[in-house]
């Protein structure tokens, strides 16, 4: 039977491609239900193809205006969190100092915590300080759970660099800022990015620690969140296809650029 | 927080050595603002989140430490069912995780050949719409009389599943099932790249060497990429455990008031309830256990007896 064999040696392949469908049928779902016409307020059953959530999709009360808010937020946390977590793990692999386990302890820790503890302690610090909910507060959460992510990424980069690159640059009289500008900088810059790049997904998709500290400020999933409650708009799902095209193309074209210029590396 | 993290005093050697002095501050300046906001925000709420557990009093009075320690008894009394409920859905979800995203990042790491890009994409892609509305589409697909239940249904599924208590009455969504399939949904992801990034470490040529020594495909799998995939293994469970045990997303829109986890429970006391002590006892309990499944769980994996 050479059909049964055929299936036994890709029997991996086989199921490795089902689990991809699992995580890729939802984004289809989204797609193809942000052409659809619900009766009623929930956008759950497929009734009937239209144009209307696309042509409009500001076309829903506060819902732009939440996503401009994650945006911004999203922005200011990938920020805060690059700079202070590139300095850390610049710290962490080149220097030697005291409180080193301290220190990684309290780096790893965040990321070994389920968001609901963290955001609960938060929003008591809050209260007890009398802060107000917003925007700010937000932001600060979101520079905090960022912070290690970007970290672990940047250390990763650092440690695989070749410290002789950099006595190079001072052989050939290169100052210590010249060094690191030219030298160290672009080297880790890809582990920089990867850190950046992730810090903004987290937080542009928070939920727990938003919907906690953010008081009456409504972000873009908590949007989403109520409306799951009140009635889901269609264009929510449009602005879900529309995040989800533009980021498969960027990474698309990213991958091309690579690989058109490893190609003419190779020549 | 411990002293231990505050920069120690300038050395006041002889004045000689200042250049060096000053270049051996330098770590600490680069630690101080990140570490600082970690403390204040992160290590500082903890602290004030325990003092809350113990304190007494109503909104309008004021809390106030009183040292009751009654409440964690009390919360543990209350929401038990919940809590066995959250780490037996993390448990099954983690589980789930591993069965499914081990194939997809074997299959990245060693068969996809040129089409490793675009299916490391593939699986990445979906983190960039919001997982809200993706998982409020798992409402559209595993709605009653949809497809899939409908399929299940004919094939008999749903009658073994609701007599293991998984589904009820013909019906997916609200019941146990649908939560711990949209909790191994939306976690896949970070079950799949620690798993793909170390099965990609692992050097071809051992396969070849198994080979080689007659094991079967079975065998090397067994005796070679497994073990050598643990790190991955470790990682991905615990990335993937970890805030499945929290969630309260999944319990909330797919499931039914019977699936209530205990994020949901921490999330309702602080935000509609109000009532802090509880919260805040809920919430460090849920720590603990976490905690210490966590370590347990590295401290036996550490040792190779495991595989």
């Amino acid at each position: 039977m050479p059909v049964l064999r055929l299936l036994r040696r890709n029997l991996v392949v086989i199921a490795g491609l089902l689990t991809l469908a699992y995580m890729i049928l939802p984004n289809v779902v989204v797609m193809v239900f942000s052409f659809n016409k619900p009766n009623g307020r929930f956008n759950y059953a497929w009734q009937r193809f239209s144009l209307d959530a696309w042509k409009d999709p500001c076309g829903v009360a506060d819902l732009c205006g939440s996503l401009s808010l994650s945006l911004r937020i999203a922005f200011w946390a990938t920020l805060g969190a690059t700079v202070l977590g590139t300095m850390i793990a610049f710290a962490l692999v080149r220097y030697r100092f005291r409180a080193r386990g301290a220190i990684n302890a309290l780096i790893f820790l965040p990321m070994a915590m389920p968001e609901v503890v963290m955001a609960a302690s938060l929003l008591t610090l809050f209260l007890n300080m009398g802060a107000e909910l917003g925007f700010w507060t937000v932001l600060i959460a979101h520079i905090m759970f960022c912070l290690s992510f970007v970290v672990t990424a940047v250390k990763a980069r650092v440690m695989s660099m070749d410290p002789r690159l950099e006595e190079a640059a001072r052989d050939l009289y290169a100052g210590p800022l010249q060094t690191f500008l030219r030298v160290t900088l672009p080297i880790a810059a890809p582990g920089i990015a990867a850190g950046a790049l992730l810090a903004f997904a987290l937080s542009f998709d928070d939920f727990i620690i938003t919907n906690f500290n953010a008081g009456s400020t409504v972000t873009f999933p908590m949007f989403v969140w109520g409306s799951a409650q009140r009635g889901t708009p269609v264009q929510i799902n449009v602005i879900g296809t529309a995040m989800f095209v533009i980021a498969v193309a960027v990474v698309l074209l990213g991958q091309l650029i690579a690989n058109r210029r490893k190609s003419r590396a190779g020549k | 927080m411990s002293v231990t993290d505050a920069p120690p005093a300038p050395d006041t050697g002889p004045e000689v050595r200042r250049p060096s002095t000053r270049r051996r501050l330098v770590p600490y300046w680069l630690l101080l603002p990140g570490i600082l906001w970690l403390l204040v925000f992160f290590a500082l709420p903890m602290v004030y989140q325990a003092s809350t557990s113990v304190q007494t009093g109503s909104l309008e009075k004021g809390f106030e430490v009183t040292w009751h320690f009654r409440t964690y008894w009390d919360a543990l009394a209350d929401y038990y069912p919940q809590f066995i409920r959250s780490l037996l859905y993390a448990g099954s979800a983690t589980l789930l995780c591993l069965l499914l995203g081990y194939p997809l990042a074997y299959l990245i790491a060693f068969r996809a050949g040129r089409w490793r890009g675009l299916v490391l994409v593939l699986v990445i892609a979906p983190f960039f719409t919001s997982f809200l509305i993706r998982t409020l589409a798992w409402k559209t697909i595993l709605a009653d009389g949809g497809a899939v239940v409908d399929v299940l249904d004919a094939l008999h599924v749903l009658d073994v599943t609701s007599r293991l208590g998984w589904t009820e009455n013909n019906r997916v969504l609200a019941t146990p099932l649908a939560v711990v399939c949209g909790l191994t949904y939306n976690f896949l992801p970070f079950m799949i790249l620690p798993l793909y990034t170390s099965l990609e470490r692992i050097d071809g040529r051992l396969h070849e060497a198994a080979g080689d020594l007659y094991a079967t495909p079975a065998t090397t799998f067994r005796k070679v990429t497994f073990p050598l995939s643990m790190p991955g293994v470790v990682s991905g469970t615990l990335l993937t455990f970890i805030p499945a045990s929290g969630d309260y997303v999944n319990a909330e829109l797919l499931g039914s008031t019977d699936t209530k986890m205990v994020g949901s429970v921490i999330q309702s006391q602080f935000l509609r309830v109000l009532d802090y002590p509880t919260a805040a006892a809920l919430s460090f309990i849920l720590m603990a256990v976490v905690l210490l499944v966590v370590t347990v769980y590295i401290r036996r994996s550490g040792t190779e007896d495991l595989v």
